[in-house]
This record gives C-alpha cells, sequence and structure tokens, in this order.
C-alpha cells in the first residue's frame, strides 16, 4: 500500500494476515480480539476469502488444522480463555508438523478472569500450548507498525519449519490505535507445501497428516527430529530490541505492552542521571537468550516487569545463568503498570547518578 | 483370466487391523468402491476419527488428516474451505461423533457444510475396551455400564439420523447396516448418494451404518449380528430420514 493509516491493532492485525497470503480465518467470538474477526468478516469476502464463524474455539481451531493441512495459510484468534480451548488442535497441529497462525490478544486469567490487558499466558504460550513435547513460535509485538510485521514473518517461518505460530498480543495492543504502513501482498509468491493434503490428482502417494504413532521408537525418534529442528530455529530465530543497553547498570526486561511502559521508565532514570536499558524480547520462543547474555556481561542488575505474577522472570534468570541479581516488578489481573512504577523499582535496585 | 474380484483402487494394501467379525472393514471397503466409481480419489481427502478406524488413513489410497477426536467435522469443513473442488469426507464412531464431537457434528450439519459423514454405530467404545456410547442401548452392559445402561442414571442413547433430519443444511440423513448381502447393497448406495450430493454441491450428508463389536459385546461374530438385527435395528430403524434438495432448502 505504501501509504500509512491509523487503525486499531486489531484491524490491523487482519488486514497484514490478508496481505501476508491468509484468505481463511476461523473465528469464535471473545472479548478483547473482537474487531479482528469483525474486520475479516468484512474484509474476506472481498479478497475471495473465507470468513467463518464457527461453533466454538475448539472447532474454529481444528479449522484451522484442517485448513492448513491442505497447504493454505490458515488462521485463528482470540483471547486468553479461547486459547486455552484450542491448545487442543495446536498440539495436533505441532505434531502433524502443520504450521498456522494463532493470534492471543491477552486479558486477565486464571478461569473468565477479565477483560483487560494482561501477559499472564505467557507460560501457556511458551511452556505447554497444549499436551505433548513440542514448541510454537511466539512473537510479541510492542507496536500496531510491529504487529502487522511480525503477521508476515509469523506466516513465514511457520510454514519455513512447518509449525503453528502465535502472535502474543495484549487487549492495549488490540485495542490502540497507531499510524501504520501495511505491506502490499498482491505479488506475495507462498511457498510450495508438497506434503499438503489437498488430493494426490493421481500424481504422487497419498499424503498423510497425523500425529499418532503407537510404536514409542518411532514417536522418540519423530519428537526427537522436531526439536533438533528448535534447536536451528533457537540459533537463527531470536529477536529483541536493545535500547541503551551498552553501557546500562540495570536492565529492564519486558515485552509488549509492558516493554512500552518500560521504554518509558528507562527515558525518566535516564533524565535523572540513571544509567538504565532496556531488551525487549521480540520472539518469546525462541527466547532472545543471546541478547541477554550479551548485556549480562556488563550490567550489573536486572528487572523483568511483565502484566501478570511474574512468568517470563524465569527465562531471563536461565538465560544469564543466574550471573546477575534478577529482580521483578508486575501488575496482574488487566492492571498496567505506570512508567513511574517501574521507575521506582529501577531505583530501588541501587540504580546510580 | 478375468479379473471377477479385486480390491478397490482406493484401499490401500495395509491389512485392516480389526477384529474378526468387526465390520469396519466391509464398510471401508464400501466407502473405498465409492470413491473408484465416482473417479474422484485423486482429488478426495478423507478424515479419519479417534477410536477403531483411527489408522483408516493407511488403508486409504486418498489423501488422509487424522483429527483429534470428535473435531472431524471441523477439520473437513476446514479442508473443504480451502478447496472446495475436492471431495472431503469423514468417517467416525458414535463415540467420536455422537459424545465429544456432538457441537461440530450438529454445526457443521446445520452450517450445510458441503462434506459427507461416515458414522459408524456399534454403541460402544471399542477402542478403549468396551465403555458407555452415547449410543449404547438401555440396559446394555459395558465396562462402564456393568449392570447395564441405567437410564435413570446414564440417560438415553442419541439417535443421530433423527436429530439431525431436524436441520436444514442436512441433505441426507439415512441409517444403513451392513449385517448381510441386501443391506450391504443398500448402504453402498445410500453412501455413493452421500458422495453424489457433495460433488453436486447439496450439503451435508451423513449416513449411519450399524455396526458390530463382537470383541467388547461379548459375542461371536455371527452372535453379534444376531443382536444387532434383534436389538439395535429396533431401537436405530434403517431408513432414509432425510433427503432434500439444497435449493428446496433453501427457500
Amino acid at each position: 500500500m505504501g501509504e500509512r493509516f491509523l487503525m486499531k491493532g486489531n484491524e490491523a492485525l487482519a488486514e497484514a494476515a490478508i496481505q501476508a497470503g491468509c484468505r481463511h480465518f476461523f473465528g469464535y467470538p471473545i472479548t478483547p480480539q473482537t474487531e479482528l474477526a469483525a474486520y475479516m468478516s468484512k474484509r474476506m469476502p472481498k479478497v475471495g476469502g473465507t470468513y467463518l464463524q464457527a461453533e466454538s474455539e475448539l472447532a474454529a481451531a481444528n479449522m484451522v488444522l484442517g485448513c492448513s493441512s491442505a497447504g493454505c495459510r490458515a488462521m485463528t484468534s482470540s483471547s486468553s480463555p479461547g486459547i486455552s480451548l484450542k491448545t487442543e488442535a495446536i498440539s495436533y497441529m505441532a505434531g502433524s508438523d502443520v504450521p498456522a497462525l494463532i493470534i492471543n490478544v491477552q486479558r486477565g486469567g486464571p478461569g473468565l478472569g477479565g477483560i483487560q490487558p494482561s501477559q499472564a499466558d505467557y507460560w501457556q504460550a511458551t511452556k505447554a500450548t497444549g499436551h505433548g513435547d513440542f514448541q510454537i513460535l511466539v512473537f510479541a509485538p510492542a507496536t500496531v507498525q510491529e504487529m502487522v510485521n511480525l503477521v508476515g514473518k509469523a506466516f513465514d517461518l511457520g510454514d519455513k519449519y512447518r509449525m503453528p505460530a502465535m502472535i502474543l498480543a495484549d487487549g492495549m495492543l488490540g485495542q490502540m490505535m497507531e499510524p501504520v504502513e501495511i505491506p502490499d501482498g498482491s505479488d506475495l509468491k507462498l511457498p510450495e507445501k508438497p506434503w499438503a493434503t489437498n488430493g494426490h490428482q493421481n500424481k504422487r502417494e497419498h499424503n498423510i497428516i497425523n500425529s499418532l504413532y503407537l510404536t514409542p521408537q518411532a514417536l522418540e525418534k519423530l519428537v526427537k527430529e522436531r526439536f533438533e529442528r528448535y534447536e536451528i530455529i533457537k540459533k537463527n530465530e531470536q529477536m529483541a530490541e536493545e535500547y541503551l543497553t551498552e553501557d546500562a547498570d540495570i536492565i529492564v526486561v519486558a515485552y509488549g505492552a509492558s516493554a512500552r511502559v518500560s521504554h518509558s521508565a528507562v527515558d525518566l532514570a535516564r533524565a535523572q542521571g540513571i544509567r538504565a536499558g532496556l531488551i525487549r524480547p521480540i520472539t518469546l520462543w525462541p527466547f532472545p537468550t543471546d541478547a541477554l547474555q550479551k548485556a549480562a556481561q556488563t550490567a550489573k542488575k536486572f528487572l523483568c516487569v511483565e502484566m501478570s505474577m511474574g512468568q517470563m522472570i524465569d527465562d531471563v534468570k536461565l538465560s544469564i545463568n543466574c550471573s546477575k541479581p534478577v529482580a521483578f516488578y508486575g501488575r496482574t489481573g488487566g492492571m498496567i503498570p505506570t512508567p513511574e512504577e517501574v521507575l521506582d523499582e529501577i531505583i530501588k535496585l541501587g540504580g546510580e547518578k | 483370466m478375468a479379473v471377477v474380484f479385486e480390491k478397490p483402487h482406493a484401499l490401500t494394501s495395509a491389512p485392516f487391523h480389526y477384529c474378526p467379525g468387526c465390520t469396519h472393514g466391509i464398510i471401508h471397503r464400501l466407502v473405498a468402491e465409492v470413491i473408484d466409481e465416482l473417479g474422484v480419489e485423486g482429488k478426495t481427502v478423507g478424515v479419519s476419527p479417534v477410536g477403531c478406524a483411527v489408522m483408516n488413513y493407511d488403508y486409504f489410497n486418498c489423501d488422509m488428516v487424522e483429527a483429534p477426536h470428535g473435531r472431524a467435522p471441523a477439520v473437513a469443513t476446514g479442508l473443504k474451505r480451502a478447496k472446495p473442488d475436492n471431495v472431503i469426507f469423514t468417517y467416525q464412531g458414535d463415540g467420536d461423533l455422537a459424545a465429544i464431537g456432538t457441537a461440530e457434528t450438529v454445526h457443521s450439519a446445520t452450517r450445510g457444510e458441503n462434506i459427507t459423514v461416515i458414522f459408524v454405530n456399534n454403541t460402544i467404545y471399542g477402542m478403549t475396551g468396551g465403555q458407555m456410547a452415547p449410543t449404547s442401548l438401555p440396559g446394555q452392559v459395558t465396562q462402564t455400564t456393568p449392570y447395564g445402561r441405567d437410564v435413570n442414571t446414564a440417560g438415553y442413547p442419541v439417535r443421530v439420523c433423527e436429530m439431525l433430519s431436524t436441520l436444514d443444511g442436512v441433505a441426507l440423513a439415512q441409517r444403513v447396516a451392513v449385517d448381510c448381502v441386501k443391506n450391504i447393497n443398500v448402504a453402498k448406495k445410500a453412501i455413493k448418494k452421500a458422495f453424489q450430493n457433495q460433488i453436486d454441491g447439496k450439503g451435508f450428508s451423513i449416513v449411519e451404518v450399524l455396526s458390530t463389536c463382537p470383541t467388547n459385546w461379548g459375542l461371536s461374530p455371527v452372535e453379534a449380528l444376531d443382536w444387532l438385527r434383534e436389538k439395535m435395528i429396533p431401537y436405530y430403524p434403517l431408513g432414509v430420514y432425510k433427503d432434500e434438495e439444497k435449493g428446496a432448502r433453501l427457500k
């Protein structure tokens, strides 16, 4: 398009998916991702695509499984409680090497929780998006423009590595409006998928999409091969933004909405002469351990800021082998930390002027 | 020498794993014969259930997807929306289709999703060792109804074809059995119609096939067929419950 539009995060996610070649959206209503599905219901018929409102999140995610199995770029979106239901299909897709895009516009939990922004699904997204030994790609945008960029990236890497990918957003990013430029996908070349179950046309052996392996040796072998692929991903696909980290004594680690807040807090600290910096993981899986390890060589302390009771902090500690103290500050239940609160935590850690 | 009988092309050469006297084998063959006769193997994608037929992705020569338990109609919906010209069928048992997958069954039916559903009803969870199914008969002894299915505590069986026949999206809902040659012939015609309906864009078609489970019923294959005729068919009468043109339905 080349033009800049003022768009809501949820709508930008939807348009970005269409420009990334997605023509099949399977959804189920839930706040605060509502605008995404509504946008798809309006746009998909205009681009010859499918918008289907399923009977449940379970069904929507399994429709994605079917559609992706046929080789299409398919997606679903939801918010926290709905993602729990989608984990069934996500596990099957991971176990069958089927790519898909799942968007989680997080809200407070557990249970029905609340409808305000939250980051309490970090564990679910990065550790256990369903049963079994597997990982999915997890991207954490912090701006509406980044949401757009990461949708394309998620589809591309999902296809490349044949695995589900998730955009882990939150109600704040989903609802906020920012100017965005959406790439024009009209010349997009989508990758061939010789594994797809789209009919063999009497030209090849039948393809099977399956996650059942009754022989333990066979299942172990397959899972191990998948984890070898994960190692390649960990090596090649880490993404993080580093802000004022080079001379920082205290490095705040935060992603998504809490990174925006932390960015402001770092600016406030710097204005007081405190050497603070920010590492913002953009991929949550693979976790950007390289950036943290590099920072741990010079920083004195880390402060993990999340909109949860502290879920990413374990990965921060592991990334730096607990070589430096890692403090935590978080709000949860839909509460959003302020820059001043984060600044106070930076000062408490003894940030030197 | 003239060939008088051969394996349908739509079946692979993998030996079936089914128990002696189980009718899955007959039903697989009928589906495969229909795929052959319609000449659609190359554009057919089947969806395997969870249950005894879970591994039928190894038996059908068309492309196959193995779905989570009960979700076959949702997976089929995704496959069909992806490639509307392809022929998509699900093959599901009673636990899969009428218990855990009830929502997917009913809603794909009411959407008029243009797919074919082969529903194998043997009144029991076979693969897990014979637990009560949504279609177990009142009084039927299973592993989890050891004193017989008590409708006061375990409720009543689900009659799927009758239930689905009330939905506008359904083009065909027919119950058949494969206990004798005559019924097998009727079953084959029904399955063929269920596939032809899809090719003609008529919407959701389901063929319920009453089937035996000698192993978990604790009967010999012959006794199992008798039980099917004496107990099952009276509760689940064979016949066409709905057969409509899509155009007529939408008015």
